[in-house]
């Protein structure tokens, strides 16, 4: 099967800061992303969990996005613009995708 | 107010949260998932806006409301002032952190406000309804004090136009605010229509919420003793203990210069030394994203929302009762 590459951008940020993540990513012209809750860890900031939590002051989530290699760097400008003074990571894989006229 | 204290020290409430507290701080397994604890604050909230809105409708409004409204706002403008005077002073905390934790305690908790209701309850008060709408408008305004005192000592940066937004229709105000408006529209006969549904279940489920409260306050307080207790100095704890006081003097004084009844008195008192959890950590996260969460998170949940569970309740009660005459 026809395979192609692609880059996979996992973004773990504040749960506060989603919205403003995913319309920036949407200015920038990338058209998908899968955002999924992260349930708890621990880094500079110290440990954390969402259990039993009320508000979303001490979440996290993950925004997921697939994209060409090509329009990596616009999408990158456009997420360190949002992510740049909060706590988070940015994470770049090579990956493959099938129809790469969806990304 | 030694025997208002006992009483309060027993009740199911506090067991709950010292229950939780204590199975936290012995690193139980025991938790509870974050849909549950969002729907019981859902409840509460609903709950607690509803039966405002219906006691409204059965006394009627006065210019009571608009006086403790307008009370309440100074109060949530100007705590910040004091707190963050008061960190600088006594605590180690940057400009950053104190200006973030000084926007906490000018805003309120509504879970203790919750709680006092139910001390108002047992204690044969009738507050006033409307003190469900104070208790919405003073979320804000503690958060633009807390801006401006970072603007003021020179780390200011532009405020996001859509941050204000956010603030003044985050859920929990929203929710509020709408349960006090259908209470009151619905009256006594809306409240006897879901009497079965907000009335009788209503303490237990703030139970197992304080229960909640008292896990997560616990959490809090292992990560800040395992780091070697570095994010909280002395000065950050004995800050969190004076600040209710000093916020719950002022808010009985207003409450009793406004012409509320003690049991508003008592309200008043609780929104003045009661601390955010919910709402002005996130809008921190957006606004100041360099100060420490563990710092204010630690403090209002860890530090004063216990005090108050316990200690601060009877204390603004027996002030209501002593400033009222009753």
């Amino acid at each position: 099967m026809q395979m192609h590459p692609a880059k996979r951008v996992e973004i773990t940020i504040e749960a506060v800061m989603e919205r403003r993540l995913t319309e920036a990513l949407a200015g920038a012209g990338v058209t998908g992303w899968t955002v999924l809750p992260v349930m708890g860890g621990s880094g500079r900031s110290g440990v954390w969990s969402r259990e039993g939590q009320v508000g979303r002051a001490g979440g996290m989530v993950q925004v997921v996005c697939l994209i060409r290699p090509d329009r990596l760097d616009g999408l990158l400008d456009a997420a360190f613009a949002v992510v740049e003074r909060h706590i988070g990571v940015v994470c770049i894989t090579d990956c493959a995708v099938l129809r790469a006229e969806r990304f | 107010m030694l025997d208002l204290a006992a009483a309060n020290l027993l009740s199911p409430m506090v067991l709950c949260f010292g229950l939780g507290l204590l199975a936290a701080l012995l690193r139980s397994d025991l938790t509870i998932p974050e849909a549950v604890a969002k729907g019981m604050s859902i409840y509460l909230l609903f709950a607690i806006g509803f039966k405002g809105g219906v006691a409204v409708a059965e006394n009627g409004i006065d210019a009571g409301l608009a006086l403790a409204i307008g009370a309440g706002v100074l109060l949530s403008f100007g705590l910040p002032v004091i707190a963050f005077t008061l960190l600088q002073r006594i605590s180690g905390l940057s400009v950053l952190d104190a200006a973030a934790v000084a926007a906490h305690y000018g805003s309120i908790s509504i879970v203790t406000f919750v709680a006092a209701t139910s001390v108002t309850e047992a204690a044969g008060l009738r507050p006033e309804g409307y003190m469900v709408a104070v208790a919405a408008a003073m979320e804000a305004p503690a958060i633009l004090s807390a801006l401006w005192l970072v603007a003021r000592n020179g780390q200011g940066r532009a405020m996001e136009p859509d941050l204000l937004r956010e603030i003044l229709l985050n859920g929990s105000i929203v929710l509020l605010i709408g349960s006090f408006v259908i209470g009151w529209i619905t009256g006594p006969q809306g409240l006897t229509e879901i009497s079965a549904f907000i009335t009788a279940p209503f303490k237990g489920v703030l139970c197992l919420f304080l229960l909640d409260m008292g896990l997560v306050a616990g959490r809090g307080l292992r990560a800040n003793r395992q780091g070697g207790g570095k994010v909280l100095d002395r000065g950050a704890i004995a800050f969190a203990l004076i600040m209710p006081l000093i916020g719950g003097g002022l808010g009985a004084l207003a409450g009793a210069g406004v012409g509320l009844s003690t049991g508003g008195v008592m309200l008043m008192a609780t929104l003045g030394a009661s601390a955010s959890y919910i709402a002005v950590p996130a809008a921190m996260r957006v606004a100041l994203p360099e100060a420490n969460p563990s710092v204010y998170l630690t403090l209002s949940l860890g530090v004063t929302f216990p005090f108050n569970l316990t200690i601060g309740l009877p204390a603004y009660l027996w002030l209501a009762q002593t400033l009222n005459g009753a």
